[in-house]
């Protein structure tokens, strides 16, 4: 399974306009930078963040492209990939009978909706504020403002938008999962945490090709 | 309700489409207003019921149904509806497809529908944006991305210049109060550059011939009395011929009331960002745009103010941020023209800006250097600023330092080049020579196509430069309504203390800053020997002479005709300075006591 943090090496061409010619470094950030946040095919997941590691100094002209002209460069890229059946964290911001959002990492939008919350979970209006509790585990709380560990359905590529589901035992609330998950699961997010803390080391090669903005 | 909605959405998927379904169409109709009670609380138990079953909705066999909902207008519905719509809205907006429209819809309710009279909704406004405000920053939280759309949104739904100016004002407040928001970290800056461009679009479109300064028996400058005098009309009650005559000065330029009022909207804006501490952070927008679109705009009249009042309220930060970056334009850009414009924007924010300490003016002159180019500019300033800076050993010591003279001496001899050209005014010469400062302005203009070559050919490749010349962006502000944002900090031409004016003082109680006189008088004649032409030293001999003989209102007239401002063609400045003399009306109405707010 892959992970939902990637880090990928990268071979761009940048294609820089000539007024820019002079700031071509800063022409560079501002295309890089208009990856972030988005869905892009050519990496499969969202930038969240990149470095520059090297531009070489030589730029091409391309026939046809002119009077942009191209500049090779390397770029570690921060990917955020999540895919079905991935268990992704995030913060619930809003809690209906009918649905769950979760903000994920603070940008990505996710919701839970009804059908997709298992049937021991039920919502409850406790002060006028809704919670779903969970029946078999009557600590098991889950309301606006905790962080649920959620199973990812699918991802809508252009809004960004995640639909999770808390059909799987291991999901739910974290702060609860923490302290009543079985030894299987404890033993899996161990294994997976320590895979997190190599990231870096991992690293896919990919290529790709920066779609030229004007600067 | 939830449960009846929700099977007559399911149904409708499966292809059975029943009454109920028919039902609920019928009552999202965003054609019917003026709801009755019982209509109104049909809608909102169905808008309830379909925000309890936002799971079943379809978006293929349910998008007319969405559509037709997403067309209504808050501005149309009671309070308990408004809730209704606008909490299914943001449930709605949840899911990714349904967010572009969810949005689209909150921001077409920034503005009230059309058919709505604006006696009727202005009572609502409130109500209402506080709603939709409300429900932007819901859907901000559950989907943080949503910004982004949210900005391209507004962009494009900015209603368009002809639209009534309270539709435009209602809009842009709502537009600023998402700057000053939350939001506003994310979309602020480009809201405020879309602002910003959109007044100098308005500026633009207020033709020269709306502002009067086509009235040849009388410079420009007399206007700016006039206005002031007008003004007082204003104070002391009589605002009917205040009014009217103010309306003259702007005809009645519809774009000119649009810009007003969104100027107003503007400066109150600021205000408020001032107060709350975050002035520096949008006045680093502002510069940007100002970079941008304003200094690019040939004649920009009054959009620029709205970097003189953001000058004003934090004069020791952006005033210098604002003065050292068009100093560093003039001085480094390449590009002749944005150097002309700075230098222009230069001279009269250092002139007009009341908030400005002499230190800061002094010190800019210096770093002006002794390019023949800032000439005008310099002249100009000193024309404010002169009486302040001598008042001050030290700055004038430093002024000193700016070797005026030796432009003025130099071998293409701009003064000679007025003096011969304008119709050998003697007495004009007099007054310039005599205060080393007013008088010059109108001249220079033309002594700029001869003073350097370089300057020259620039000049004469730019078409309209001799305008552009003329061209001082801080003149007075003629907005009515927004004008009482500048009024305080603007120093008017009838503010000014002249140095002559301390001579005349000192004529009274010859105790009086003896001194400063002895020195001012050497600078003058100073420039004098500087001109060179024997002629001259005759006429500054003349002048010596009847210093005390002349009609001390002649004086002040010949001084208020040559602080002719931005005039519109050479032609009427020329007119001007012919009938020089015969409109020998009474200007020394400049007493410094008829600053209005004083």
């Amino acid at each position: 399974m892959d992970d939902v943090f990637r880090v990928a090496d990268t071979d761009l061409i940048a294609y820089i306009h000539p007024s820019m010619a002079n700031k071509a470094r800063r022409a560079i950030q501002r295309q890089l930078s208009s990856l972030l946040f988005t869905y892009n095919e050519a990496f499969d997941g969202m930038v969240l963040a990149y470095s520059i590691e090297d531009i070489n100094k030589m730029a091409k002209i391309l026939s046809g492209l002119q009077p942009y002209y191209g500049v090779n460069l390397k770029a570690k890229l921060l990917m955020f990939s999540p895919k079905p059946d991935m268990l992704l964290e995030g913060k619930i911001v809003r809690l209906e009978r009918e649905s769950i959002h979760v903000v994920v990492l603070g940008f990505c939008s996710a919701s839970i909706m009804s059908e997709n919350i298992r049937e021991e979970f039920k919502y409850k209006s406790i002060g006028g504020q809704g919670v779903f509790i969970n029946t078999s585990h009557k600590r098991h709380l889950i309301k606006s403002g905790s962080i649920i560990r959620f199973l990812v359905q699918s991802l809508d590529e252009e809004m960004l938008h995640i639909s999770g589901s808390l059909i799987p035992a291991k999901t739910g609330c974290i702060r609860w999962l923490s302290k009543h998950v079985d030894e299987d699961s404890q033993m899996e997010r161990n294994h997976k945490r320590q895979r997190e803390e190599d990231l870096e080391s991992e690293s896919h090669k990919k290529k790709g090709i920066a779609k030229h903005h004007k600067g | 309700m939830v449960a009846s909605v929700r099977e007559a959405l399911k149904a409708s998927t499966m292809g059975e489409l029943d009454d109920s379904y028919w039902q609920l169409s019928s009552v999202f109709d965003p054609t019917k207003t003026d709801l009755g009670p019982d209509e109104e609380a049909l809608l909102v138990a169905f808008l309830r019921g379909l925000a309890g079953s936002i799971s079943v909705i379809d978006v293929e066999h349910h998008k007319p149904l969405i559509n037709s909902v997403l067309q209504m207008s808050i501005w149309n519905y009671g309070c308990y509806a408004g809730d209704a719509l606008v909490d299914f809205v943001v449930l709605l907006a949840t899911d990714g497809k349904y967010r572009e429209a969810c949005l689209d819809m909150l921001v077409c309710n920034f503005m009230p529908p059309r058919k709505i009279h604006h006696s009727r909704w202005i009572f609502r406004k409130k109500e209402v944006l506080d709603r939709v405000h409300s429900a932007l920053h819901a859907i901000a939280d559950l989907a943080p991305l949503a910004c982004v759309q949210l900005l391209q949104i507004i962009l494009h739904r900015m209603p368009p210049m002809h639209f009534p100016k309270e539709i435009i004002a209602i809009y842009v407040e709502s537009m600023l109060k998402l700057e000053k928001s939350v939001i506003g970290e994310y979309v602020g800056t480009e809201i405020l550059m879309a602002l910003m461009d959109r007044l100098v679009d308005y500026d633009v479109e207020i033709k020269p011939e709306d502002i009067p300064h086509d009235d040849s028996s009388k410079g420009i400058f007399d206007m700016e009395l006039e206005d002031v005098e007008e003004n007082r009309d204003d104070f002391v009650g009589f605002g009917s011929q205040g009014t009217r005559q103010r309306e003259l000065v702007l005809k009645n330029s519809v774009y000119a009331k649009k810009l007003d009022m969104l100027m107003v909207i503007t400066f109150e804006h600021l205000k408020s960002c001032a107060d709350d501490g975050r002035l520096i952070k949008v006045f680093k927008t502002l510069v940007e745009s100002f970079k941008k679109t304003m200094l690019k705009t040939q004649k920009s009249k009054f959009a620029q103010f709205v970097m003189f009042y953001a000058c004003s309220l934090d004069p020791e930060h952006c005033g210098v941020t604002f003065a050292d970056l068009l100093t560093d334009m003039f001085l480094y850009e390449h590009d002749p023209l944005s150097r002309i414009i700075s230098v222009a924007y230069l001279s009269s924010f250092l002139s007009r800006g009341k908030f400005l300490p002499t230190s800061l003016v002094v010190g800019i002159l210096e770093r002006m250097g002794y390019l023949i180019a800032k000439l005008k500019a310099v002249m100009y300033v000193l024309c404010f600023r002169m009486r302040s800076i001598v008042d001050v050993p030290h700055h004038k010591s430093q002024l000193l330092g700016v070797h005026l003279e030796r432009i003025l001496q130099h071998h293409l001899d701009p003064l000679q080049f007025f003096i011969s050209d304008v119709d050998n005014n003697s007495a004009q010469v007099e007054e310039f020579l005599r205060q080393a400062k007013a008088a010059h302005l109108f001249f220079m203009s033309k002594t700029f196509l001869f003073d350097d070559l370089l300057d020259s050919e620039l000049l004469k490749s730019y078409g309209d430069m001799e305008r552009l010349d003329m061209f001082f962006p801080f003149d007075p502000y003629l907005l009515k309504e927004s004008d009482r944002f500048i009024r305080p900090n603007y120093v008017f031409w009838s503010m000014v203390k002249t140095t002559y004016d301390n001579h005349n003082i000192e004529d009274d109680d010859p105790d009086d800053d003896g001194d400063n006189e002895d020195e001012i008088e050497t600078f003058n004649l100073r420039n004098t020997g500087s001109v060179g032409g024997p002629d001259l030293i005759d006429d500054d001999g003349v002048y010596i002479d009847e210093d005390h003989d002349i009609n001390e209102d002649d004086v002040l007239e010949s001084s208020m005709n040559k602080m002719s401002i931005t005039p519109q063609t050479l032609s009427s400045t020329r007119e001007l300075f012919s009938g020089f003399g015969s409109t020998a009306r009474m200007p020394a109405r400049i007493r410094p006591s008829v600053s209005p707010d004083l």
